[in-house]
């Protein structure tokens, strides 16, 4: 069914409510891949923008081309028996497996070099990945735009007044699975391993914890989740519209003050964070439109920066995160 | 002449006698000739002089096309030694210097160009009131920011300032009336000297001319300005480095708390070093824009901050030349791969020796070499411009892994390597 959207104040309302719950949920994913590596390897991932629209663009060449990325080879899994959405489903997860493998690669290569370095130095390696990946993928997007074939499109459906789109519901269970999954996660071997290194990478080692081993599963984790991120990112309500896009990376630079408000090393802070961006993204470019002659065209987007700064100057370590103790 | 007042004459780079040579700007004798012959050699780089013109770099820089790319070496120069006072000494982190450059270069136009049909604010001021008008513009800019680097450390300042660049660019569309129409962006104003809004300037930047015996392009008059800006800029860095403020700066990066516990007021000092930092990067900024000619609000973006700080990483963080060095390297670079390109495509088209590498690595269509000679190009072939960008991302890379203290580092490791030559230690 196509949605309709209402135009009275109450259905704004709750028109608005369930776009802010769908995308504080990709926010909330987004940021939860960047805590997973900050909390295990002490790194700010500035790529992850641009690693999750390059799984985006894994899944667009995965379902649409029917290709495999970077290789001459087709896409084995392109047409399986069955209805349309089994093929989606197994080729986005396809993709994420692609995408995590980018991430050991990452991890590997620039990563795990750098370990005993200052932080900043790490950081700004991001950045130079975050350039390379990016221009990659925009050199691949930008003369034709790429389709995700989605199997839901652009569908949806009413309740009262208030449309809602399969890509919102969608949003909200992913999110929901990964928040689960890493709750879950936290409490196998592996993910208390993981703890461990986070609370202390030396007294991990002594333990008999390989700290390479989970710097590794927290990169491929954390580049799988970036990809979820952009995925849902790029479906069909959502600016981007249904296609892969250059846009696509800067939707993890707007998920960074969802970070950073919620605690750099707090997964639970990914999630209020992340909601507490959505929330204001959406409900600001509804009840500020009117003011949008002084505030200029796409004022929302710039929103989460402000929160972010506001919320900062309150607790500058955010909601959930751990204060650094300072000694001399 | 006691031993304490005795310095290094000529030799042993870092074997200091006195804390006065320790501190000087250029403690031996060497250095001095050395940085004096070079600047010699910068001053006549552009004329057509019988013995410069023949050395074989210099001669190559001083072509007029040349000349445009080493004035956006100097630019960039400015505001890496300006980030660096502000990284590599005082140990903060930003990656907002785009939105600094920006508020400068704003404040340039504010000032100098002209309102045109009173939808743009402009007050035709000439280059003496702009220039510094600039730096001070982006300086009270970087006070406003300083207060929040003492209350949020780290990489979380890393990500504040990067959010300040996000808020730039939406200021950018926001002030329509003093950034122009977007995407389109307005004119800056030239590099004329002026006294005041008379007609014909004193000097005149904008077109080439006729000083003494010599010819000098318009490039070529842009050129003095910037290095005479380049290097004043540069030693009032220096100098302050090694100053009380420098020192306290020092003491902040190495260890914030200690340097309070010591009497550093750690606010006031961060405060400084932001003003300062921001000072140099407004001056760039407006130098840039202006330079440019025509700049709309979309180029003060992360990728021009991520340059800045590639500059300053590349050459070395925490030293003036490793700054300098920086902005040389990463600038010319990109050409450097442009001008390979170029001369590949006509080794292809002659059928040279090294046709058949040229066409496996061009290509002007969908597949084949890794670049394309195009200006757009469709699919996976990369363009130039694409490649350079990526070059960037992988210089930032390999230099971090490999060589953390950068050009510098390396130039370090060569000279101790010569140090006790021909003897092992």
């Amino acid at each position: 069914m196509e949605l309709v959207f209402a135009a009275s104040s109450l259905t704004n309302f709750t028109q608005a409510l369930v776009k802010a719950i769908a995308l504080g949920s990709i926010y909330a994913i987004i940021a939860l891949g960047f805590v997973l590596i900050f909390k295990a390897t002490q790194t700010v991932n500035f790529a992850h923008g641009a690693i999750g629209m390059a799984g985006a663009l894994f899944l667009s060449i995965l379902v649409v081309n029917e290709g495999l990325p970077l290789l001459p080879w087709g896409n084995p899994l392109a047409n399986l028996p069955g209805p349309d959405w089994v093929t989606w489903f197994v080729n986005f997860a396809f993709a994420l497996v692609l995408t995590a493998i980018l991430g050991l690669i990452i991890e590997r290569l620039a990563i795990r070099p750098m370990i005993g370095e200052p932080l900043f130095a790490v950081a700004v390696i991001t950045l130079g990945l975050e350039i390379m990946i990016r221009i990659f993928a925009t050199d691949a997007v930008e003369v034709s735009t790429r389709a995700l074939a989605v199997p839901w499109g652009s569908r949806g459906f009413q309740v009262g007044n208030t449309g809602i789109a399969w890509s919102y519901v969608a949003a909200v269970i992913a999110a929901l699975v990964a928040f689960v999954g890493t709750y879950l996660f936290f409490r196998t071997r592996t993910g208390v391993a993981m703890r461990a290194v986070a609370f202390d990478q030396e007294a991990a080692m002594a333990q008999g914890v390989s700290v390479g081993r989970v710097f590794a599963i927290a990169w491929a984790a954390g580049a799988a989740l970036a990809a979820v991120g952009g995925i849902f990112a790029s479906m069909s309500p959502w600016p981007p519209a249904g296609a892969v896009s250059a846009e696509g990376s800067f939707i993890a630079f707007r998920a960074f003050p969802a970070v950073i408000l919620g605690g750099l090393d707090s997964v639970v802070g990914a999630l209020v964070g992340g909601f507490i961006i959505g929330f204001a993204e959406i409900f600001a470019g509804e009840y500020l439109s009117h003011l949008s002659d002084t505030l200029g065209a796409g004022y929302q987007q710039v929103v989460p920066y402000v929160v972010m700064l506001i919320g900062l100057l309150i607790r500058p370590y955010g909601i959930f995160g751990t204060p650094e103790i300072r000694r001399v | 002449m006691t031993l304490a007042e005795a310095g290094p004459k000529w030799g042993r780079p870092r074997f200091f006698t006195s804390y006065r040579t320790e501190t000087a700007i250029f403690p031996s004798w060497s250095q001095r000739i050395a940085v004096a012959l070079f600047l010699l050699v910068l001053v006549l780089m552009p004329f057509d002089l019988p013995v410069i013109s023949q050395l074989p770099f210099v001669r190559f820089l001083g072509d007029d096309v040349w000349l445009r790319i080493v004035n956006s070496v100097l630019i960039f120069a400015i505001a890496a030694v300006g980030l660096n006072l502000l990284l590599g000494v005082a140990g903060q982190v930003s990656l907002g210097h785009a939105f600094f450059m920006g508020v400068g270069a704003y404040a340039a136009v504010v000032l100098g160009s002209e309102s045109t049909g009173g939808s743009l604010w402009g007050w035709g001021l000439p280059i003496w009131i702009w220039l510094p008008g600039a730096g001070i513009a982006a300086a009270l800019a970087g006070i406003i920011v300083a207060p929040a680097a003492v209350r949020v450390r780290g990489l979380y300042l890393a990500i504040v300032t990067l959010g300040l660049v996000f808020l730039g660019l939406h200021m950018g569309r926001m002030f329509d009336f003093i950034a122009g129409p977007a995407g389109l962006g307005r004119r800056w104003p030239t590099f004329d000297i002026r006294l005041w809004k008379e007609e014909t300037p004193l000097v005149d930047m904008s077109s080439g001319g006729r000083w003494l015996w010599f010819d000098v392009s318009k490039n070529a008059k842009i050129y003095f300005l910037l290095l005479l800006l380049t290097v004043v800029l540069t030693l009032i860095a220096k100098n302050l480095a090694r100053s009380r403020t420098g020192r306290a700066l020092e003491a902040i990066r190495d260890r914030d708390v200690a340097a309070e516990i010591m009497g550093v007021p750690e606010a006031r000092y961060k405060l400084i070093a932001f003003a300062i930092s921001s000072f140099y990067a407004g001056v760039a900024g407006a130098l840039l824009a202006a330079f440019a000619v025509q700049s709309s609000p979309e180029n003060w973006n992360l990728l021009l901050s991520v340059e800045i700080i590639a500059i300053v990483l590349i050459g070395g963080a925490g030293t003036a030349s490793g700054a300098l060095l920086g902005a040389v390297f990463v600038i010319l670079t990109p050409n450097f791969v442009e001008e390979v390109t170029h001369w590949l495509a006509s080794q292809e088209d002659a059928g040279g020796p090294i046709g058949f590498i040229a066409g496996a690595v061009l290509t002007s269509g969908q597949s084949g070499g890794a670049i394309a000679t195009g200006t757009t190009s469709p699919g996976w072939p990369l363009s130039v411009f694409d490649w350079n960008q990526v070059l960037y991302g992988f210089l930032i890379v390999i230099f971090l892994i490999f060589e953390p203290l950068g050009l510098y580092g390396l130039w370090v490791r060569i000279r101790n390597y010569w140090k006790g030559w021909p003897f092992s230690y």
